[in-house]
């Protein structure tokens, strides 16, 4: 192992400068924890805490009590006066009013402070959480201080040696990140001497029912060992801060490589300790630890009991830092030190064995081969001692599996009907022969029928082959004990075959398990990457998830301050118990309810759909089987799912903001081209008028009658222009604000065409324009005003892009319940790939030059007919020429109505 | 103002609009046609000239800032007969014809040309200092009978449904001056309705057929957008009707 003294420690300024920023970085949001540690009862931790707590109140801090126990002592109690005690929440539990701090009062007053004694107690049933030291970690994700008090024997890595130092158990034990994660641990000890006469003189409250177990506890051999265990962690911890101090400042040091350490978990009552040892030693070398589950055929015929052995060991593991993995292989030293070779690992901690020696002669011990096959990696060997009680595991639902009859009856048939051919040909068959066809029988049954089936095939071909064929026939007994050899092998091979067929099946059957699941999450994340909008990703998870888990599912999102079901399995009713469930776990962004430690009451088991930065909503799921809530392989599926649906999420949030972002730009862009042209338009004919209106005002008189009246004549055009260029622009402001009020009559088509004629007087009187229609024409609901201004804006086009000479034609017609009105010049036309863009915005062809114009009449033509529900395209004609066509609907409604 | 004029008793218009430079246009441009103008600035002002001066016409703008334009119309109205032009604005359809219906006479859309004016004006005066109907109406080549009852286009008697009579009486003893759709609807069905809406156009539409040399480009009846149906006499400065 390595050594830790030749690291250079820093001053003593260094270390209160990294106090100093470890306390500004804690201000987030986050409270602090300080640790009242002790190493037995008694120690006078509560007291401690108590003052401190009085000090911070003197201070001007706001501090309430949790939760503190005096038990009756006069000294705490006198503590305790002028506190401010949450009041206790009272459970009733089989009889006995049981007291628990209540968590919901103490987060909805919201101290700065708050006190918790005994952070290592199980809460009365019903309550939030199993534990109170999850109460706290709730407190102090809230922002409140904390305060607790604890004994060093209630740390999960320490349990083992506790009960080796002491001889007890200890049963409540609290996750180590809670002490290496506090802010401040403040160590209460005194000496052992010291406490034994506290104990003496009673001053130090012992449960009546505990007296036989805390005399055994309070020898001064294990106080002693205790005491020195308690201080031994408390100085690691101060290391593991300075050297935490030593990697911010890149102080460089000779530090230890990196070791990675790896120990295998089965189902034996030993791996459980294997786990809390590999614990300690990776936390003192500072290494990064894995635990490996193998899985093997023979393992999976275990009893479902110590598969869920596995389980929970496995989560232990994790639970302590570990990084968890299961492989399924034949071997378990194999597999083991294959993957101890694939990630790198330094030291593999095995278990002494402790089996007798004449069984190791049969089965090497695993610990033999894997020291003999490990390379260059260390094998560390740990002892335990003797056999512990075991914690009383969550029971697994029994199953009892029928008697199947057809099986034996199936094998006797099988044998029977051997024994009918082999009597049939016995003249001709020699006994070794037919006890081929008796292990043919045996073979078949094993592979058809299982394990069971088998044997008993084989005990029956054996009987039968006995009794009718083996001489003397039709007894018993056995003349030549060379059939003896022919039983035993015909026996073995049907035991062997049969127990290689189950297990070959079961296999099977894990790897299309294995497979399924993988193939789910294949699809989940092939449907979400398809995904476009959220709802799609709704649809998608809820989908793949009863697909493959065969479960119900329901998702969660925010709606302002609540959670709304947005997507749910058929058939899944929530009441607002679980609806509290979910919302629980999108707070604290944990996962809660069925099967987890928080708010285990609940039908469905929560897990918070959460991305690095923030928390998307929540998934609830309703597994069939019992077993597959607390199983880790469905839940990190379920984990996997819900990570999958979060960056999905999180994916689709994204593009829709940097779509957003592009929308606003292109706006931008538009704006300001609108600006530029219209400067541009607005001041050109105001620069011809102004300078016409000049020119005369300077020198009008010396001008001569023609020069004058063209001045005027061009002033009084350009005025025109601009008026039209005004109207324009209102009209597509209007049109973009949407405050385009349609006020549609029954028209009559004739009047609208001349109406718009009329308005383009007199610059259409010198062109040739023909109107045709209909002989009877049935009047049309339109807006007459806007069609009239649509008409005049085509018709404008025609003048402005047509050779003078060229006529101009309007055509109406009725097409079943549509009005048709071509406009058509012989104009240059419009480019092919342009004649979908005549109608955008300030769209203007480039040829011919200097025709002015605004580029906006089309587009507000469209604006206006789209508005009617029609519709107006463009069109080369063959032969030269642009035509407009507007359709417009002949059944729409009379009246006024918003364009929205 | 010269006594000459004065004596000469000319129209007199009173123009009331709180832009100046209009008023100075049309003081301009209307006193050269032997009219005689006065001017106010907002509404109250207007209504006191108007009796001090007791115009013959009135130019009423509807942007005045003191009195709506539609509410003085509705005093003015309560004791004088004498017409009013109102000075609007374009595609304020809405606010002609309530003007027209609450007791204007015509209107005219800025920006817009001495000769329309001067076309509007001399249509309302003649109607207003005529106290005499005529037996006869004609213009081009229409010609009304109204004793007979009967119609001639180009010197044939065309025939006329009831109803078209009536539009086409309603409109000559009204000619060159807007009526507003509801005008007509009172006049002629007593009510308006949606339904009878419908109908005016139809009778419109077959009346420019009868009457009309080319339907398409009507000479007689000409539509006024979004407001009613103007009767255009022939005259020569009226020939931009907008």
């Amino acid at each position: 192992m390595a050594t830790n003294g030749d690291d250079i420690r820093p001053s003593p300024e260094a270390m209160l400068k990294l106090a100093k920023a470890e306390e500004a970085a804690a201000g987030e949001g986050q409270g602090k924890l300080k640790i009242f540690l002790g190493y037995a009862a008694g120690v006078g931790k509560t007291y401690a805490m108590l003052e401190a707590g009085r000090l911070r109140r003197q201070e001007g801090r706001d501090l309430v009590v949790g939760y503190v126990e005096s038990h009756g002592r006069a000294e705490t109690d006198a503590l305790l006066e002028g506190m401010e005690i949450i009041p206790r929440k009272t459970i009733p539990y089989q009889g006995v009013a049981l007291q628990e701090m209540d968590l919901d009062a103490v987060l909805a007053r919201k101290p700065q402070i708050a006190l918790v004694d005994e952070l290592a107690h199980t809460n009365a049933p019903g309550l939030r959480h199993e534990k109170r030291w999850q109460d706290v970690e709730e407190l102090l994700s809230a922002g409140i201080e904390v305060f607790t008090t604890v004994n060093i024997q209630h740390f999960e890595s320490l349990k083992d040696v506790v009960a080796q130092i002491t001889g007890v158990v200890v049963r409540e034990t609290i996750p180590d990140r809670l002490l290496d994660t506090a802010f401040e641990i403040r160590l209460v000890d005194i000496p052992p001497d010291e406490l034994l006469q506290r104990l003496n003189e009673g001053k130090i409250y012992i449960p009546d029912q505990a007296t036989q177990a805390i005399e055994k506890f309070f020898r001064p051999g294990n106080l002693m060992a205790l005491r020195e265990l308690s201080l031994r962690r408390t100085a690691t911890r101060v290391d593991g801060q300075m050297r935490a101090y030593m990697e911010t400042q890149s102080i460089t040091g000779p530090w230890p490589t990196m070791d990675r350490l790896m120990v295998c978990v089965s189902g034996s009552p030993y791996s459980e300790k294997l786990i809390r040892a590999t614990c300690r030693l990776a936390e003192e070398l500072r290494a990064t630890w894995f635990t490996v589950n193998i899985e093997t055929p023979q393992g999976s015929r275990h009893a479902r009991e110590n598969r869920e052995r596995v389980w929970q060991n496995l989560r232990l593991a994790e639970s302590l830092g570990a990084q968890v993995a299961t492989v399924t292989a034949t071997s378990v030293v194999d597999a083991s030190i294959d993957y101890a070779m694939r990630h790198n690992i330094t030291k593999i901690v095995v278990g002494k064995p402790n089996k007798p020696r004449w069984r190791e002669l049969l089965h090497p011990p695993i610990v033999d081969q894997i020291i003999r096959r490990s390379g260059p990696i260390d094998v560390v060997v740990v002892s335990f001692e003797s056999l512990e009680q075991q914690r009383p595991r969550k029971a697994a639902p029994k199953r009892r599996t029928p008697f199947d009859f057809r099986g034996y009856a199936a094998s006797l048939m099988l044998v029977m009907a051997v024994t009918v051919v082999c009597e049939l040909f016995r003249p001709l068959l020699d006994p070794t022969n037919m006890a081929m066809f008796y292990l043919l029988a045996v073979i078949v049954a094993a592979v058809r029928l299982g394990r069971k089936p088998a044997i008993a095939a084989s005990l029956l071909g054996v009987l039968a082959f006995d009794f009718f064929f083996v001489p003397p026939r039709l007894t018993f007994a056995v003349t030549d004990s060379q059939y003896l050899i022919t039983f035993v092998a015909l026996f073995t091979v049907g035991v062997v075959i049969s127990t290689l067929m189950t297990r070959a099946r079961e296999r099977a059957e894990a790897m299309r398990i294995r497979e399924l699941q993988t193939a789910s999450l294949y699809y989940l994340s092939r449907d979400l990457a398809a995904a476009a909008e959220i709802s799609t990703v709704m649809k998608a998870v809820v989908r793949n998830v009863e697909e493959a888990l065969n479960a119900h599912v329901v998702l969660f999102l925010p709606e302002g301050e609540r959670l709304d079901i947005v997507a749910a399995s058929e058939g899944l009713t929530l009441d607002t118990k679980e609806q509290a469930v979910a919302d629980w776990a999108f707070r604290n962004r944990h996962v809660s309810g069925h099967g987890t430690d928080t708010l285990v009451s609940s039908a469905l088991i929560y897990l918070p759909l959460q991305t690095t930065t923030s928390v998307l909503g929540v998934m609830g799921v309703h597994l069939e089987k019992e077993i597959d809530y607390l199983s880790t392989e469905s839940r990190r599926l379920l984990d996997a799912y819900a990570t999958q649906t979060a960056m999905a999420m999180e994916r689709i949030q994204f593009s829709q903001q940097a779509e957003q972002a592009q929308i606003l730009q292109a706006r931008e862009n538009l704006e300001r081209a609108l600006l530029n042209s219209i400067s541009h338009d607005l001041r050109s004919p105001l620069a011809s008028v102004t300078g016409v209106l000049s020119s005369l005002r300077e020198g009008g008189a010396q001008l001569d009658e023609n020069a004058r009246a063209e001045l005027l004549e061009t002033a009084c055009g350009e005025a025109e222009r601009l008026n039209r260029f005004v109207g324009n622009l209102l009209d597509m402001t209007r049109i973009e604000a949407g405050a385009v009020r349609l006020n549609i009559e029954q028209c009559d088509v004739q009047d609208l065409v001349g109406c718009a004629l009329a308005a383009l007087e007199p610059r259409i009187s010198t062109r040739e324009v023909s109107f045709r229609m209909l002989p009877v024409m049935p009047l049309v609901p339109m807006d007459m005003v806007l069609m009239i201004q649509v008409l005049v804006n085509i018709l404008e086009n025609c003048l402005k892009y047509s050779p003078p000479e060229s006529p101009i034609e309007i055509i109406a017609t009725t097409d079943s319940s549509w009005l048709l009105i071509e406009v058509a010049d012989r104009g240059a036309g419009v480019p092919d790939q342009d004649l979908k863009k005549v109608f955008d915005k300030f769209y203007r062809i480039p040829v011919p030059e200097g025709a002015g114009g605004t580029g906006l009449g089309l587009s507000i033509c469209k604006g206006i007919v789209e508005a009617h529900g029609g519709r107006i395209r463009a069109e080369n004609r063959s032969g030269g020429g642009l035509s407009i066509q507007i359709r417009l609907s002949l059944t729409a409604a009379v009246g006024k109505t918003h364009d929205s | 103002m010269t006594a000459e004029r004065a004596a000469k008793n000319l129209p007199r218009i009173l123009v009331i609009d709180n832009d100046l430079p209009i008023r100075r246009f049309l003081h301009t441009a209307l006193s050269r046609e032997e009219f005689y103008l006065y001017d106010a600035e907002n509404g109250e002002a207007g209504l006191a000239a108007a009796v001090g001066v007791r115009p013959n016409m009135i130019l009423l703008g509807l942007g005045l800032p003191d009195l709506d334009g539609l509410k003085f119309i509705k005093q003015f109205r309560e004791w004088s007969q004498v017409p009013i032009i109102v000075l609007s604005e374009r595609q304020r359809e809405d606010d002609k014809v309530a003007a027209l219906d609450t007791g204007a006479d015509d209107y005219l859309t800025k920006p817009f040309s001495v000769g329309e004016l001067l076309a509007r004006i001399r249509a309302v005066l003649r109607r207003s200092l005529q106290h005499m109907p005529e037996p006869v109406f004609s213009c081009g080549d229409l010609m009304i009978d109204f004793d007979r009852r009967r119609v001639l286009v180009n010197t044939e008697e065309i025939h006329l449904t009831p109803i078209e009579y009536d539009i086409l009486c309603l409109l000559a003893a009204h000619a060159n001056r807007v009526l507003t759709h509801h005008q007509l609807l009172i006049q002629i069905w007593g009510s308006v309705n949606p339904e009878h809406a419908h109908i005016l156009r139809v009778n419109i539409s077959n009346l420019r057929r009868k009457i009309e040399a080319d339907p398409s480009h009507p000479h007689h009846i000409i539509t006024e957008t979004g407001v009613g149906y103007r009767l255009k006499m022939g005259d020569r400065d009226s020939d931009k009707i907008h």
